[in-house]
């Protein structure tokens, strides 16, 4: 059987798992987009909060995903619930990090001529500052997007959705005559997700900056 | 200091004090003064002087330490300070255009928070795309990347004037612009004001923005204290102190003749000839002057060459309109008398040709007229100086009676 024909056998289970995949990274970027907006809102005008912000989702990222699970198994128990919450956390740095840096590039002529002009303290943020800033945000949730979908795959090890379910079996039973095929398979669908991912943010960013920006 | 206004006053600002957190000195120490509605105030003093911050505190960007600020009589220094920005345009030197949004919603920014309806904003935007002079249909749909920083400024102020508002506060509005665009956005924004006769605060560090622009100017020394605040006029030529006539610098006789225009003077004459008419008669006229050549004039009057007496003598059958040099340094009667002498100073014959509206010849301006002019004009100062100062002897012997 060639890896072709295997693919074929399998496509149904395959689409499944890769649909699964989806779901989840797509939880985790949102989730982590509202979090990491309102972190970044809340302290990119202040120095220590900012800092403190910036070193804990920081530290987040540097966890060994493995052992991350492994103690979620522990605390919370086995299936997508722990996943998600581990994915949300490696998602927040890039996003909040573009956040404030998106927040804080805002030329402050304008946010001046606004206040100048009479716009409040949220329609300044609302109006001017955040659509200013959506760009950077949006680099940082592509960033986000593609870390996690790597990550998710570790999701499997404690019975979290997604292609890395195929990955873990095959390797598994690595030694039968498909084992290979099945790790090729989940791995294939990871990567093509990540083009379609980053297919889908030239097109989210096309749609949501305004055309004075680009 | 408390030169009486004209006009009522349309701000008054009342002992205002601005104390930064840890610095030892007040950046405004306490600063009384009354803007007349309809004219443009200018602060004008040294860097780190205090005039943006007293700017700033007008519409409460920066909120007073102590004192009060009076518009129209109301008191402003505690109201909702949005609901008072709205109140008042504001104009700063980076322009603050926002990128996002296209020119028509710039525009639209200040009538949008006050809750007009859509066709009254939209044109609203036309006219005060008009007004700067910048078409709406090609304009509108534009977004400020797309435009060039004169142009910019123009929206700047357009948006500025959006709602309507009496007063405008303007910080430094020309100041990155280059200076030949600088000139011609100053002299269109005076035109504007001529017309809309609004109260406006500009703050410039700039001396000759400030005469130029100026129906009264504050200079300020540190600590926003009032060195002087009078008309440019005034202040070239009776500078309160050392102070002043330092900020002012050398230059103030150059300076006034920015101030005063070809039609304030009496012109010269200069001999002058149909261009119809024979070479023998044009020889005539420069012969029976004292000059050394004659202006050539077309049916309408107006000037088309310098014909000098060795143009006339050469050989040739060409008649007067095609021979000689051509005419240089032309003005109108508007033009300022430092225009008028910067173009005699290349002028062929040291002397700026004046034409109406219609470029009919009206006289010339020449280095006499303008010494003339001047020297008048340090009279009659003087002769004014002399009756306020013997006004005041009058009513202090009132008084000491």
């Amino acid at each position: 059987m060639t890896f072709l024909e295997y693919l074929e056998t399998r496509q149904e289970h395959l689409l499944e798992l890769t649909i699964e995949h989806i779901v989840i990274v797509v939880e985790a970027i949102v989730i982590a987009t509202v979090i990491g907006l309102v972190l970044g809102i809340l302290t990119y005008q202040t120095r220590r909060p900012r800092e403190i912000v910036l070193a804990i989702t920081g530290t987040f990222l540097t966890i060994p995903s493995l052992a991350l699970f492994g103690l979620f198994i522990v605390w919370i128990g086995l299936g997508t619930a722990p996943v998600l919450i581990a994915l949300v956390m490696y998602a927040l740095l890039p996003i909040v990090r573009n956040t404030i840096v998106g927040l804080r590039e805002v030329d402050p002529s304008v946010v001046e001529s606004a206040q100048g002009m009479g716009m409040n303290r949220v329609q300044r943020l609302l109006r001017i500052e955040l659509p200013l800033a959506w760009p950077v945000v949006i680099a940082g949730m592509r960033v986000s997007t593609l870390v996690v979908l790597g990550i998710a795959a570790i999701g499997a090890y404690i019975n979290g959705p997604g292609l890395g379910n195929d990955i873990f079996t095959g390797l598994a039973r690595i030694g039968t005559s498909t084992a290979v095929y099945v790790v090729l398979g989940g791995m294939l669908g990871i990567l093509i997700l990540a083009v379609l991912f980053d297919l889908l943010y030239v097109l989210i960013f096309r749609l949501t900056t305004s055309r004075g920006l680009r | 200091m408390n030169e009486s206004t004209n006009g009522p006053a349309k701000i008054r600002l009342e002992n205002l004090v601005k104390r930064f957190p840890g610095q030892a000195k007040p950046a405004v120490d306490s600063l009384s003064m009354e803007i007349p509605e309809g004219e443009i105030v200018i602060l004008v003093g040294p860097s780190g002087c205090g005039k943006t911050t007293t700017m700033k505190m007008i519409n409460r960007l920066i909120e007073p330490t102590s004192g009060r600020i009076f518009l129209e009589d109301e008191d402003v220094t505690k109201v909702d300070a949005d609901q008072l920005r709205r109140r008042i345009g504001y104009v700063i030197q980076q322009i603050g255009l926002f990128p996002h949004m296209t020119i028509a919603q710039n525009i639209a920014t200040v009538p949008r928070m006050l809750g007009w309806k859509r066709d009254r904003i939209a044109a609203r935007v036309d006219e005060l795309l008009e007004t700067v002079g910048m078409d709406p249909a090609t304009y509108r749909g534009r977004y400020p990347k797309e435009l060039s920083g004169g142009q910019r400024q123009r929206i700047g102020v357009a948006r500025a004037m959006s709602a309507d508002p009496d007063v405008m506060l303007m910080d430094e509005p020309f100041g990155a612009i280059d200076p030949i665009t600088r000139d011609r956005l100053q002299n269109e924004f005076l035109r504007l004001q001529a017309e809309m006769k609004k109260t406006i605060i500009f703050v410039t560090h700039d001396i000759d923005e400030a005469i130029k622009m100026g129906d009264r100017i504050a200079i300020l020394r540190e600590g926003s204290h009032i060195a002087q605040f009078d008309t440019p006029e005034q202040i070239l030529v009776h500078p309160a102190d050392d102070f002043v006539a330092d900020f002012i610098g050398r230059g103030a006789s150059l300076k006034r003749l920015g101030l005063s225009r070809v039609h304030d003077i009496e012109l010269s004459e200069w001999p002058t000839v149909r261009e119809d008419a024979s070479r023998s008669e044009a020889l005539r006229v420069i012969e029976g002057s004292d000059k050394s050549s004659a202006l050539v004039l077309d049916s309408a009057n107006r000037p088309r060459r310098w014909v000098a007496a060795e143009h006339l003598r050469r050989a040739g059958e060409e008649p007067l309109g095609s021979i000689g040099l051509p005419t240089d340094a032309v003005v109108q009667p508007h033009a300022t008398l430092s225009d008028a002498l910067n173009e005699m100073l290349t002028a062929r014959y040291s002397c700026a040709i004046v034409v109406g509206n219609d470029g009919a010849y009206l006289g010339i301006v020449d280095i006499d007229t303008i010494n003339d002019a001047m020297r008048s004009m340090r009279s009659v100062e003087r002769g004014r100086m002399r009756d306020r100062l013997i006004g005041e002897d009058d009513h202090a012997t009132e008084v000491g009676e």
